[in-house]
């Protein structure tokens, strides 16, 4: 109870602002809409989660935005070159994987901080895509869309299969051995080192999993419209970052878990509809948005520093 | 002595909240004194500290500096007055030279003004030169080695006109060399009138070194004598409060016939560790005894596989084994306890149950599905076992006192079974009490079996605990005495032939 007060916080903002809703705007609760909104929070939903284990292993990657492009830029040219989705989904979880393998092969075999790292991978593969692509999209064939069912079907397979895939995570990480590595490596690394574990292998294999999740959620964005466009992914580590952050998970790695992620992605993803059916101006999301982020890490000062006292 | 002491503390009362760490200490310092404070961990030496430094508030007692009664003293305030305290862990800036760290310290300049820098550097040379250290002012600090650190600090003081010079087990990571020129650096703060407050588990130290002694137990000062008048056993009976009859468990049984490691012309040119050989028969403990920097953590880090061998053959119950990585010696029956539980041994934000099970994750779940019924079991046993003080399994490594940190780091090892433990300075930092209970357990695992390496820097523990005694220096092995030697035995062969005249 004492050690979850932070993600049930950010589960009580997020209660409250459901109530608020509930009483000032009730048209928010309309189920199409509100399917469509988790619809598209499902594949930053998915990267959340490999972000969550990122960050508890201390370290942190910013590339998971070009990824996403790449990714779903590559989805989209096979899709249209005929393959079948079950194959299609596959490459693109196998390419995200293997792009988080070179962050990971940097990181951990050569130890170089990731923030550098992964800095330098978006730039390259956002800038690298753009030379190639140009800027053009990528028609999708009809079958993928929705994976071929009806509209609403493929929502909620989409939201499901999300959301399925968080629960058995956040168990997989309470209950499963390499889930208490992850944590014994972000709190001490050295300590796990001399206790048997290999703290490198656990880094080099936590980015290959964000990469692998990247690819998966570019496959689940590629299923909602008719287009790629090359810059899909742009922005996409700040959100999921922030969901991550506002979640509870400790950017100093060790601490958090993937409940509280959850949290705080929905949390930051009611800012905007709230605002419509509030009707006030869409200017102020991001702001909300900010002053959400910073009171996360106020209240993580607060609490550190009452903890260190 | 002169009648109105430098510092004089009268019924000095520190509560924390419902904690009462300080419950009527008497201390006083005279100029040109070397006064010793010994106590156990949590008797209250640091919190004095905090008192006489001003960091902390005393809620009742009287400080009293050169006859003059001072309240409410602040950090800035006991500067003033003269007061300095050189920590374990010297708080410099790695990254300017000395000469920088000095001025940073010594000069209340605004951020505009314009520094003299010829005048800063001769500051800095003439304080260095005080104390007779080897010491460029335009070296960078990170270059310098930690007593070389302290010799900075010590500057500091000096710079700032200290009459107080509190010293906190300052050769706590010290060689012996490097503690003798701390020690002329002591003396000769003595010999010009500063009082020098001086706190230090090794007892040896205290006599080599001190002109009284107060002892403290349970925040309350419990007697101060001239060390002249008092023994060590005396000291330990005023720190327990009781009679400790034999410091040291006696051996119960002697160690079996069977070898259970053995290491031919051992070494690993990375770590300079040359030449090692020597036998560890099941049942028994071998200490290695030296002095800093003689190699030891560096065979137990070869015998881990943290920096594997390059040269000679290791051989574990007559098989020879290569050891390049922790797992391999973990899957062969070794076991390596670090010293530096803080940093290396426990990991103080995980609970002692997760702590308990790190090393034996293939083994206890071996489905990778973790068993947290069999884990909390598997913890409550060994709390019971080892008498681990905690609030329960579920409790963080970082809310136990140092002693029972140290038990579970053990207990974590005890858990794979081993066949070898190898126990890197197992009682360092260690309060008497717990010391004493690390001693029993250690024999107890003797006792049943398992061969035991026991690296001290703790002159004593390795005479009384070992069977017998490897004694390194410069990366070898120099000599193997038999348990309960002479201790100047053990420091001769430590300093070896060649050494004895430079040190």
């Amino acid at each position: 109870m004492k050690r979850s007060f932070r993600e049930l916080s950010v589960l009580g903002a997020l209660a409250a602002v459901l109530v608020g809703m509930a009483i000032f705007a009730p048209a928010f609760f309309s189920p199409q809409p509100l399917l469509s909104l988790l619809t598209r929070e499902a594949p930053t939903l998915v990267v959340a989660c490999g972000m969550a284990c990122v960050i508890i292993t201390r370290q942190i990657d910013i590339s998971v935005g070009s990824m996403f492009s790449v990714c779903s830029v590559c989805a989209g040219l096979l899709a249209a070159r005929g393959w079948p989705l079950l194959l299609v989904l596959p490459a693109s979880v196998a390419l995200g994987a293997l792009l988080g393998a070179v962050n990971g092969l940097l990181v951990a075999g050569l130890r170089l901080p990731s923030i550098v790292v992964t800095l330098a991978t978006m730039v390259t593969l956002r800038q690298g895509l753009n030379l190639v692509r140009q800027g053009e999209f990528v028609n999708l064939p009809d079958r993928i869309q929705w994976f071929g069912l009806s509209q609403m079907a493929g929502q909620l397979v989409l939201v499901g299969a999300s959301v399925a895939f968080l629960v058995a995570l956040a168990l997989a990480m309470r209950h499963v051995a390499g889930g208490r590595f992850v944590y014994a490596v972000g709190t001490d690394a050295e300590a796990a080192r001399l206790a048997g574990i290999r703290p490198q292998r656990v880094t080099f294999l936590v980015f290959v999993f964000i990469g692998a999740l990247t690819g998966l959620a570019a496959m689940m964005n590629l299923a909602q419209s008719p287009q790629v466009q090359p810059l899909s992914g742009a922005g996409l580590e700040l959100k999921v970052i922030a969901a991550v952050v506002v979640g509870g998970v400790a950017i100093s790695g060790g601490r958090g878990n993937l409940w509280g992620a959850f949290a705080g992605l929905l949390l930051l993803a009611c800012v905007s509809p709230a605002l419509i059916h509030l009707h006030i101006e869409a200017y102020w999301e991001k702001a909300i948005q900010g002053a959400i982020i910073l009171l996360a890490v106020v209240a993580d000062g607060l609490r550190t520093r009452k903890l260190n006292r | 002595m002169s009648p109105a002491p430098l510092l004089a503390l009268r019924q000095v009362v520190k509560n924390y909240g419902g904690v009462r760490a300080l419950r009527g200490v008497n201390f006083d310092l005279q100029a040109g004194e070397v006064h010793a404070l010994l106590g156990e961990n949590g008797a209250g030496k640091s919190t004095l500290i905090k008192v006489i430094t001003g960091a902390h508030q005393p809620n009742g007692g009287t400080l009293t500096l050169a006859g003059q009664r001072v309240a409410n003293l602040t950090p800035s305030s006991a500067r003033a007055l003269g007061i300095a305290c050189i920590y374990q862990q010297p708080a410099l800036f790695p990254d300017l030279t000395v000469t920088e760290n000095l001025a940073l310290r010594l000069e209340a300049t605004s951020a505009s003004s314009r520094i003299d820098w010829p005048a800063r550097r001769a500051r800095a040379e003439q304080l260095l030169a005080r104390l007779g250290a080897e010491i460029s002012p335009d070296a960078e600090v990170r270059s310098l080695s930690m007593p070389e650190q302290q010799l900075v600090e010590i500057a500091c003081a000096l710079g700032a006109g200290a009459r107080i010079v509190i010293m906190d087990e300052p050769t706590a990571s010290l060689t012996q060399k490097e503690q003798h020129l701390l020690f002329a650096v002591v003396r000769d703060l003595r010999k010009n009138g500063v009082g020098v407050i001086y706190i230090s588990h090794r007892l040896e130290e205290i006599f080599a070194l001190a002109d009284r002694v107060t002892v403290l137990r349970d925040g309350q000062s419990v007697g101060t004598h001239a060390v002249g008048d008092i023994d060590e056993a005396g000291l330990i009976r005023l720190m327990v409060g009781r009679e400790v009859a034999q410091i040291y468990p006696a051996a119960e049984s002697a160690p079996g016939h069977a070898v259970t490691l053995s290491l031919r012309a051992v070494g690993c040119r990375a770590s300079g560790v040359h030449n090692v050989s020597f036998e560890v028969r099941s049942g028994e403990i071998f200490g290695l005894g030296g002095l800093v920097g003689a190699g030891r953590t560096e065979l137990a880090r070869i015998l881990f596989g943290l920096t594997p061998a390059d040269s000679g053959e290791i051989t574990l119950h007559g098989q020879r084994l290569t050891l390049r990585s922790p797992q391999a010696a973990v899957a062969h029956g070794i076991a390596y306890v670090p010293e530096d539980r803080r940093r290396h041994g426990v990991v103080l934000e995980l609970p002692i149950a997760h702590n308990l099970t790190m090393a034996i994750h293939r083994r206890f779940f071996p489905t990778t599905w973790l068993r947290f019924g069999a884990e909390r079991a598997l913890a409550l046993d060994f709390i019971r076992d080892l008498a681990v003080k905690c609030a329960g399994p579920d409790a963080p490594g970082g809310s136990l006192s140092g002693g029972n940190q140290q038990k579970v780091s053990l207990a974590r090892w005890l858990a794979t079974e081993p066949k070898l433990l190898i126990l890197d300075e197992p009682t360092q930092g260690v309060d008497v009490g717990a010391k004493s209970e690390i001693h029993k357990i250690i024999r107890r695992l003797a006792k049943e079996g398992l061969a035991v390496i026991l690296i001290s820097s703790d002159l004593p523990e390795v005479i009384g605990m070992s069977d017998r005694i490897g004694v390194m220096g410069g990366g070898t092995l120099r000599a193997i005495l038999p348990g309960g030697s002479a201790p100047h035995d053990v420091m001769a062969a430590a300093l070896g032939t060649t050494e004895r005249g430079a040190a």
